[in-house]
């Protein structure tokens, strides 16, 4: 398992799995979505808006999940100096910002209807949108450190302080008794949603957690790719003079 | 006669920020412009200004501590005394101390002492003046330490200014939310002033705690 930590075979195992991945996907949210808007009943008393939640939910988990990730690269990153952790590390802050996007659009648009505002000050709607400034910060000190391998150390660094935020946004709803409801599926005692609901929210959970997966590998396979591409650009300008007496030499071996 | 080495560092540090370049009265001249702009965009009604001082006051001490923020490595870094302190025997972490306590006492302290004189423009009740600044007092070295993890990221940048502020706002938010809440407590019924205050003393002495381990590994990964 650890050999794939080199970059190179780590890029051929991505070309080999991706195929199933995308496929799997595919299926999970075929699933997923067709429970979601036309096997599980309404609500009692949301009505058609639950279904929302089949969107907001899995993507709230994985806006968590995915800076749990990050962490995991940045320990990668400062502890070992892997460049494959860098590359992880990069790719995950923009599909984690994605995702805490799409959490907050989905729950402002549940809102709306039934709590009658876009937007409260809540302490979990608060903590969720900190989370996404946090990722939109890392991507512009992503943005802004030129040297690849600096940058990587630096959003390590940031990542590991900003992870106090996770178990705030995590346990928000049981400190702050405010208008969030609070967990409903992974509670001690069992979840307390009907069976009818839980099935097409957990298979929409597993579908966003395949997506992520995917585009996870496929962004760090092609951060490994830029890398490359910059070094190669660095050795073409820098090491001009070296490459150009191979290149003078089979030129004559050409000419006679 | 010899000195510690920190004491050393810390009467340095003092005498670098008085000196022309040094910029050590900037902040509170900031700190002043902020709250002068305040009842321009809002209006001068009394009433308003004294319910919402205290997070006027404790917005204008988060702006003015952090955008002030940004050479307090990079001066350093420039004239290359950052590599003898990397070198040097003396732990880095307690360098980083030592140097945020001198930039807290020459900007975050005549911020403390200027709040109730600001307080007074912004119409406070007098029973509010000593939360506002006991909230201040407590609170704002443990800005300058957060502050001082961003400005050690983006010590080896030209502008690192506005990103220094963009990567330590959003961890700032729970000294601010519990800081005006004390220095609110004074004026409003409902909460009491001793909670969110104690909280803000834990949440300041945990960054005194962790911060400088987060900025010496910030600063010796940057400076590579």
């Amino acid at each position: 398992m650890l050999k794939y930590a080199n970059p190179t075979l780590f890029s051929g195992l991505v070309a080999k799995v991706l195929p199933w991945l995308c496929g799997a996907t595919a299926l999970a949210f075929a699933i997923g979505l067709w429970g979601a808007f036309f096997a599980s009943p309404a609500d009692y008393q949301q009505g058609d808006t639950v279904r929302i939640m089949y969107i907001h939910v899995p993507a709230a988990w994985l806006s968590m999940f995915c800076y749990a990730t990050m962490t995991a690269s940045a320990l990668g990153t400062l502890v070992w100096r892997h460049p494959l952790a860098d590359a992880a590390q990069k790719a995950a802050a923009p599909l984690g910002a994605g995702f805490t996007f799409i959490c907050l659009v989905t729950g402002s648009l549940w809102g709306k209807p039934m709590w009658g505002t876009w937007w409260v000050w809540d302490a979990r709607l608060t903590s969720v949108l900190v989370l996404f400034v946090i990722y939109l910060g890392l991507i512009a000190l992503w943005q802004t450190i030129e040297e690849p391998s600096r940058a990587a150390r630096a959003a390590a660094i940031l990542t590991l302080v900003g992870v106090v935020n996770l178990p705030i946004i995590k346990f928000s709803v049981d400190w702050w008794n405010t208008l969030h409801q609070p967990a409903s599926v992974f509670r001690l005692g069992g979840p307390t949603i009907a069976a009818s609901m839980l099935w097409p929210l957990l298979t929409m959970g597993v579908a966003f957690t395949l997506l992520f997966t995917t585009l996870h590998l496929m962004s760090t396979r092609n951060e490994i790719l830029r890398r490359r591409l910059r070094r190669l650009a660095i050795q073409a300008a820098g090491g001009g003079a070296a490459a150009r007496p191979a290149h003078s030499l089979t030129m004559q071996e050409g000419a006679p | 006669m010899s000195r510690s080495p920190l004491a050393a560092l810390f009467l340095r540090e003092i005498r670098v920020a008085r000196r022309i370049g040094g910029g050590g009265m900037m902040g509170v001249v900031f700190f002043l412009i902020l709250v002068t702009i305040t009842p321009f965009a809002i209006g001068p009604d009394l009433n308003l200004l004294s319910r919402i001082g205290p997070a006027i006051l404790w917005i204008a001490a988060l702006l003015s501590t952090l955008l002030g923020l940004d050479r307090l490595f990079q001066a350093d870094h420039e004239d290359g005394s950052l590599d003898l302190m990397l070198a040097c025997e003396t732990p880095l972490e307690l360098i980083v101390l030592v140097k945020c306590a001198a930039h807290w006492t020459v900007t975050g302290l005549p911020l403390v002492i200027a709040a109730p004189l600001f307080g007074l423009m912004l119409a406070l009740e007098p029973d509010s003046f000593w939360a506002v600044a006991a909230s201040l007092l407590v609170g704002t070295p443990a800005l300058t330490l957060l502050g001082a993890i961003g400005a050690a990221l983006t010590v080896t940048l030209r502008r690192g200014g506005l990103l220094t502020a963009i990567l330590v706002l959003p961890l700032a938010i729970p000294l601010l939310i519990f800081g005006v809440s004390a220095a609110a407590a004074a004026t409003s019924a409902t909460t009491p002033f001793l909670t969110p205050f104690l909280i803000l003393c834990a949440l300041t002495l945990s960054a005194i705690a962790a911060a400088p381990f987060a900025v010496a590994a910030a600063l010796r990964h940057m400076s590579e």
